[in-house]
């Protein structure tokens, strides 16, 4: 009895991580659905977004300390008013100004322009906020909440909640608006979204704009539940690229799903190989995913 | 309803100077001149490659003329990308449909008010493409992938209409279809007409559109050869028969 209950602690841990999980997974499934382009800079653009909550907390930036900023301590989920529209506008950019020009030239082109935007921030992130690990520590981030005699991290619970509104009011929003119509004909087929009247090359901007509206806020639960320096973004990346392949591409179930998967695995890698082998877990069962069934459990 | 004076039917609604259009090296138009006037059926003939589904993506704007010009009630429209285009109002039935088609029925429809001036219009025209296509109101929940081919060419035709245009183009709808459902297309086509809506459409089957065309153009190897009322054109190939056996 004791030991099932032991269980039920990685299981329900597991769950609620991978809720974190489909959060960073959801924006890089986005931009690969619509644009067919593989943003490897996604990892650090969730990252930034992190960094950009934790400097609206304590206002460190280049060594100083802008008390100004610091004594107002903006608690970082309130953070997102202000992270989701810069994240928002920084997608739009980069894809308006810089991948829309590049998808024209060649397939690497927007891959190679992807990792030159991932170093970038590495190295600014590493320039304004150090080396150093930091975390996003508000009260509530360090509470824990009880399921008879377990106790899980209360934000353990937030990522999970945030992944389902995030996934259900993205799901609404490209089934209901014209604009979430467009961006879904654009990804189908591009030529015929032209010939409805559809700009694609503005709809990709605004695609890539809340991809990494999502970003923003997968980067500010991140910081609330892991530490983070400024070349955590890779590791992120890699579990992202591995929600998308467990689930499936272009299906927001089979994110969902290969979220859960990769929570659990690594919870339960934890629990019964000890916490040094629990992303072994992970990342074998990504693997034989690929090797069994390449297109993910709900591809087409 | 817009209504067509006598005067302004003599100007051309669309009208296509000398253009030579390119697919990177290779010239798929030459020279191709066209008139289409406000209110008409026009065909265009012509074989396989001959340059008719270039045309119409030409004038779309998903391809630009090297050389030459094209103009839509007066305006040059030669530069615009096709999202602009489609907002003057002309709307295109590709080859093929191009449906999409992990999407329903009514969403198809809907993307096809996408430009901001068919918004304001999108119930009104809805009802209209139900009358002409009331098989599609029954489907409206179905997935476009769903439909049989003549249900398929409907959407597509439909979807065209709720882009409120002036000037359909319609390219190869009778592609793969039987005989009685084409009947049915034609005679949609002529509903559609009637409501003011000019139609330019590429057809393959010589017969049936000498039937259906007020006036047709005959492109050969991207370059127009005839031109003329279905009368005329049966004539020229009499002539042509007569003299040269082809």
């Amino acid at each position: 009895m004791t030991e099932l209950l032991d269980l039920t602690a990685p299981l329900l841990r597991g769950i609620l991580l991978g809720g974190l999980y489909v959060l960073i997974a959801l924006g890089l499934s986005l931009v690969f659905g619509v644009m067919k382009l593989i943003n490897v800079a996604h990892g650090d653009l969730v990252i930034l977004g992190t960094y950009f909550a934790f400097f609206l907390m304590s206002g460190e930036l280049l060594g100083h300390k802008y008390s100004v900023i610091a004594n107002l301590g903006i608690d970082p989920i309130l953070s997102l008013v202000i992270v989701i529209p810069l994240m928002f506008a920084i997608g739009y950019v980069i894809q308006k100004f810089l991948m829309n020009r590049a998808l024209g030239i060649s397939m690497e082109a927007p891959l190679l322009i992807a990792f030159g935007i991932s170093l970038i921030i590495q190295n600014t992130a590493q320039r304004f906020w150090t080396p150093l690990s930091r975390g996003l520590t508000p009260g509530y981030a360090l509470e824990c909440f009880t399921v008879g005699v377990l106790r899980i991290p209360l934000i353990y619970l937030l990522d999970f909640i945030a992944a389902l509104v995030v996934m259900l009011a993205l799901r609404e929003f490209l089934k209901r608006t014209y604009l979430g119509k467009a961006i879904n004909a654009a990804s189908q087929d591009k030529r015929a979204a032209s010939l409805m009247g559809i700009n694609n090359n503005r709809v990709y901007a605004i695609a890539f704009g809340i991809a990494m509206a999502t970003a923003a806020i997968a980067g500010v639960f991140l910081g609330l539940t892991f530490p983070f320096n400024p070349t955590s973004g890779v590791s992120f990346l890699i579990i992202a690229f591995g929600v998308i392949i467990v689930g499936g591409l272009g299906s927001m179930l089979g994110t969902f799903i290969g979220g859960m998967i990769l929570g659990l695995a690594q919870t339960f890698g934890g629990y019964f190989l000890g916490a040094t082998a629990q992303m072994l877990v992970l990342y074998v069962i990504v693997l034989v995913v690929l090797a069994v069934r390449p297109q993910g459990l709900f591809g087409r | 309803m817009e209504k067509h004076t006598q005067e302004t039917s003599q100007d051309a609604l669309l009208k296509v100077s000398n253009i030579d259009v390119f697919h990177g090296s290779f010239q798929a138009l030459w020279d191709v001149s066209l008139e289409v006037k406000p209110g008409e059926m026009l065909a265009l003939i012509g074989a396989n490659t001959a340059g008719k589904s270039t045309l119409l993506d030409t004038i779309s704007g998903l391809l630009h003329p090297a050389k030459g010009s094209i103009e839509f009630e007066g305006r040059k429209t030669s530069a615009l990308e096709p999202f602009q285009i489609v907002e003057l109002g002309i709307s295109q039935v590709p080859e093929g449909r191009r449906l999409f088609p992990e999407m329903s029925v009514l969403d198809n429809l809907i993307l096809g008010s996408y430009n901001r001036k068919a918004r304001s219009k999108r119930e009104q025209n809805l009802k209209q493409v139900c009358r002409h296509f009331p098989i599609l109101e029954d489907r409206k929940n179905q997935m476009a992938k769903t439909l049989s081919g003549g249900e398929q060419q409907m959407l597509a035709i439909g979807r065209g209409l709720m882009a409120d245009p002036k000037l359909m183009l319609l390219d190869e709808i009778s592609l793969g279809l039987a005989p009685i459902v084409l009947d049915e297309l034609y005679r949609a086509l002529r509903g559609i007409r009637e409501r003011g809506i000019t139609i330019l459409f590429v057809e393959q089957n010589v017969r049936r559109t000498l039937q259906e065309a007020d006036r047709a153009y005959i492109l050969e190897s991207g370059r127009i050869v005839l031109s003329g009322t279905p009368g005329e054109l049966q004539e020229e190939e009499k002539v042509r028969k007569a003299y040269f056996g082809v």
